[in-house]
């Protein structure tokens, strides 16, 4: 026997079918039940049936199918078999709100168990997309129509180009104009007469987009005409060059990404190694607990608004462990460094397997905002926008670091003290308070760099590991207790990197940068930019 | 010293609880070795295989031991150390005196314990997908061969997808440099041409992975379907997918077929960009079979927390387990010689409806699914194979050995590796 709301729920339902009957009257009624009919039968239908049905609902012409076709490509559709109909799923926990595919009626929560899901793969996952954008092109909105040529650009597909020309027809925006006229002439490449396609691949020539690349490409190694394969032959060498030159730029911005995130990994290194002295291979293991930070503060935090508040406890958290380790570990061992290494060393293993035991061994999934992902155009580069916000965040946290060294208080006795101990400590400095406050300095650095890290690579206990060897890389390549060597150092490093890395391959690459570093430290020991004066000698 | 304080404290906690439970009952227990790392980098992977052989021993002991004996796990740490690894191996066979060891993970450690269960005459389980080219009396592989993974996934991308240009992309080591070969072999004789496969490695736990999927959306945009067969490693996988994520690379574009991304390997991952992307095993969580939501049940109550989440290779320590346990109750004892002849034939049931058989080259019988990542971690079976797939231990498509069969059965070859043009065993260890 059904439970009590259940029964609740169906009475619900049927009388809002019906207000909707009423409202909408008897025409609508007949789609509804087609969709249902067609939606049910996606349960049980192969891959290939599936296909057909999506054809059909897309060709129904019912308010509530570009709903429906959405959530099942984003496997959100389910098949309820307590209701006998299929339902849209919202939530991520084991209970999940849902509500009728047809009428869009809620229908509470329920156990995902409950729900037995439509399934869905990369190829339905397109078919809907292209048919979804078909019916966004009459779309009022610009951003839909645009989206719509977008995917048509994507798959091109000639069955649709007299929508596409009928649109052009009656369409005011002037780039939505341009797209259009571009998947018109893709879609000429696709013709049966030769000529179309030579004029098609005439149109192309000189645009930028990857999507065009392709078809012409294939075009001029396999068309059977030999004019259509020279016009694209020609298309396609009439891009060459800009291509080539956006070639470099992207490299070129690929080092500088890489360079940043040595600097970032490196800079809090430069103040504990370079500034103080002191070898610490714990350094790693506080960029790791800075990440762990970003990934507490997720739990806490919506996504979006979780970074900005992470950056300054992650500072906080490194920093004081950084400080516990110099007043309980390394102020007993200045001027002693093999032992500082070895003791160093020892404190990085007990965080690694401390974190390893409160988290657990496996990594943690740390989210990135939508503010960071996908692609941001600078002219015709197309560059990763997490990339370049961390490269400005590199930028920013070097330029505080060195603001907060030249310009305050701590930074002068900080210099002081690592120009010349006995001096500063006659005049007046508290050198112990100077150290531990230095190291925190680093650490909380190290920490904000974790955070950055957390967006880039894995969250786990091994972290800190793939770094230090890079951290100490740089800074010992930039010239010990030199800021602005270490920035110099950790964007070679990078741009060396990627510049090696498409001829040599990523293993030889760094091979080929280490054996560099070895040769130019037999020949410079103390790195680009050495440190002059008596602070050098000592 | 913090070193050597992970790796000897459950070992000493371990060694301390088996002298108490031996002393009590001296003759009535057989003794199980299990061989997995429990600290260090491979420590993400192996504990997980740890907790399974215990619930297993924990499971056949309710139902009564075996051959009216209790059955007793010996927990070693090799600590993700090869070297450590042929140690404790000889600590468990000559020390312990177990009966059988379930165990490793990487082929480094495989290759490392193999002259200690070939000198000592010990029983190994080995429970991962790896690159075959190997059969040893002393090992019975219970993951998939070449052939009951990659092949079936390349078969699927080129008949399903009409995929034309290939990308084998893998971290720099043994698996996926013998894999590629094999995959490179198969895709030539298929009539792929050398230019429309790219082949590229990286180094362990690599991260900045921009310019090569740069290159790969290049090499994509030939105008022919392109794919990637990815046998990138444990942690790189992560700032991978991240960078295709954010590329624009969507698996509608350029899919990506994965060989050693789990659903244990997800559970680290914000798999939202992942949607889509693909992988090959021989079992997934989510297929819906009586024997698996036992065994999903079981595996939350045993570990107490109904989040964790099982995988292949925990599959292949289930069938691996069963196995050994039907052979001792048909040899009727647990020594090694008889155990080994009893266990060829043997068969006993997978988790997805299906049995596995035990071939006379030590590998198994195995359906082949093709997953696709969904938003919450789990996958979406889109393809599995026909019928069952022998497990091969030496790839067809290798020109070395493709003239090559093990067979332990046949008292004509009896050996790992019975060369069929010569008519001889080969001088290697493996017999």
């Amino acid at each position: 026997m059904p439970s009590r709301p259940l029964i609740r729920a169906g009475f619900l339902t049927l009388a809002l079918a019906w207000l909707a009957l009423l409202a909408i009257g008897p025409a609508h009624a007949a789609d509804d039940a087609a969709a249902r009919t067609l939606l049910a039968q996606l349960r049980e239908a192969d891959f290939s049936g599936k296909t057909a049905l999506i054809e059909q609902l897309a060709a129904l012409d019912h308010p509530r199918i570009a709903t429906a076709l959405k959530a099942l490509a984003d496997s959100r559709l389910y098949y309820q078999e307590a209701g006998n109909r299929v339902v849209i799923g919202s939530g991520d926990g084991a209970d999940i709100a849902i509500e009728d595919a047809v009428s869009g009626a809620a229908l509470g929560q329920i156990s995902k168990r409950d729900l037995d899901r439509i399934t869905t793969n990369n190829r339905l996952r397109t078919l809907i997309e292209n048919r979804l954008a078909s019916l966004g092109l009459a779309s009022a909105d610009p951003e839909q129509r645009k989206a719509a040529v977008e995917a048509f650009l994507k798959n091109p597909d000639p069955t649709e180009s007299e929508r596409l020309r009928a649109r052009l027809s009656v369409e005011t925006d002037s780039e939505i104009k341009e797209l259009l006229a571009m998947s018109l002439a893709l879609a000429d490449l696709a013709s049966p007469d030769a000529a179309v396609r030579v004029q098609g691949a005439t149109t192309l020539g000189g645009q930028l987009r990857s999507e065009l690349r392709g078809p012409l490409t294939k075009m001029a190694a396999e068309d059977n005409d030999s004019t259509a394969r020279e016009a694209a032959r020609i298309a396609l060498a009439r891009t060459q060059f800009r291509l080539q030159l956006l070639g470099w730029a992207e490299t070129l911005f690929f080092g500088l990404s890489l360079g940043s995130v040595l600097i970032l990994a490196a800079i809090g290194l430069a103040v504990t190694f370079g500034v103080m002295g002191v070898i610490n291979m714990a350094h790693g293991e506080l960029m790791m607990l800075g990440a762990y930070t970003t990934w507490l503060t997720q739990q806490w935090l919506p996504v979006n608004w979780s970074l900005p508040v992470a950056v300054p406890l992650a500072f906080l958290v490194a920093a004081l462990v950084g400080i516990a380790i110099e007043r309980g570990v390394i102020r007993f061992l200045y001027g002693r460094p093999l032992e500082t290494l070895l003791a160093t060393f020892g404190v990085s293993l007990i965080l690694q397997q401390a974190v390893r035991s409160i988290f657990s061994p496996l990594n943690r999934s740390v989210a990135s905002p939508d503010w960071m992902s996908g692609v941001i155009a600078l002219g015709p580069l197309e560059v990763t926008l997490n990339r370049l916000i961390i490269i400005g965040f590199c930028i920013a946290v070097f330029a505080l670091l060195w603001l907060a060294l030249q310009r305050t208080r701590l930074g002068l006795e900080v210099r002081a003290v690592a120009q010349n101990r006995a001096m500063a400590r006659a005049m007046g400095v508290r050198s112990a308070r100077v150290d531990a406050l230095t190291f925190g300095l680093g650490s909380g650095i190290a920490g904000v760099a974790g955070v950055a890290l957390s967006q880039l690579t894995n969250v786990g206990p091994n972290l800190g590991q793939s770094y230090i060897v890079d951290s100490f890389m740089v800074v010992v390549f930039g010239g010990v207790g030199n800021l602005w060597g270490t920035m110099v150092a950790g964007l070679s490093l990078g741009i060396a990197n990627k510049l090696l890395e498409p001829w040599s391959g990523a293993v030889l690459a760094k091979i080929v940068v280490l054996v560099f570093l070895i040769l130019f430290i037999q020949k410079r020991p103390r790195g680009l930019f050495p440190q002059r004066g008596r602070a050098a000698e000592i | 010293m913090t070193k050597t304080m992970p790796k000897f404290l459950p070992w000493l906690l371990g060694s301390a609880l088996t002298l108490g439970v031996s002393l009590a009952h001296a003759a009535d227990t057989i003794k199980v070795g299990v061989l997995h790392s429990l600290s260090g980098t491979m420590a993400i992977s192996e504990t997980t295989l740890k907790d399974t052989v215990l619930m297993l021993i924990d499971a056949q002991n309710k139902k009564g031991g075996l051959l009216g004996k209790k059955l007793e796990a010996v927990v070693v740490d090799p600590a993700s150390n090869w070297p450590l690894f042929a140690e404790k191996a000889r600590e468990l066979l000559q020390k312990d005196k177990v009966a059988a060891v379930f165990g490793c993970w990487t082929s480094v450690s495989r290759k490392s314990v193999l002259p200690v269960f070939e000198e000592l005459n010990g029983i190994l389980f080995y429970p991962v997908q790896y690159e075959g080219e190997e059969s040893s009396k002393n090992v019975f592989y219970t993951g998939a061969a070449p052939n009951q993974q990659a092949i079936p996934a390349v078969d699927y991308l080129m008949n399903d997808l009409e995929v034309k240009r290939w990308v084998l992309a893998g971290t720099d080591y043994v698996y996926p440099r013998t894999t590629n070969k094999i995959l490179e072999a198969y895709l030539k004789a298929k009539g792929v041409k050398a230019e429309d496969i790219m082949i590229n490695y990286t180094p362990f736990g690599h991260s900045d992975w921009q310019s090569i999927v740069a290159e790969i959306k290049k090499f994509g945009a030939a105008g022919k379907k392109t794919a990637v067969v990815s046998t990138i490693n444990g942690d790189a996988n992560v700032p991978f997918y991240k960078e295709l994520g954010n590329q624009g690379v969507s698996a509608q574009d350029i899919p990506v077929v994965a060989f050693s991304v789990g659903e244990e390997e997800l559970s680290g991952i914000d798999t939202k960009p992942l949607v889509g992307h693909l992988a090959a095993w021989n079992y997934f969580m989510s297929i819906k079979d009586k024997s698996n939501d036992a065994f999903i049940k079981d595996w939350h109550a045993f570990i107490k927390n109904d989040k964790r989440v099982t995988n292949d290779p925990m599959e292949a320590h289930y069938i691996g387990f069963n196995m050994w346990v039907k052979a001792v109750e048909k040899a009727k004892t647990t020594d090694p010689d008889k155990v080994i002849d009893a266990m060829i034939g043997i068969e006993a049931p997978n988790l997805t409806g299906g049995v596995a058989k035990m071939l006379p080259n030590h590998h198994l019988t195995k359906p082949v699914y093709i997953g696709e990542i969904q938003a919450d971690g789990q996958f979406d079976v889109v393809w599995q194979t026909k019928g069952l797939v022998e497990g091969d231990a030496w790839s067809d498509y290798l020109p070395g050995s493709k003239d090559i069969i093990a067979d332990w059965t046949d008292p004509k070859i009896k050996c790992g590796n019975y060369n069929t043009v010569t008519k001889t065993c080969s001088s290697q260890n493996y017999k």
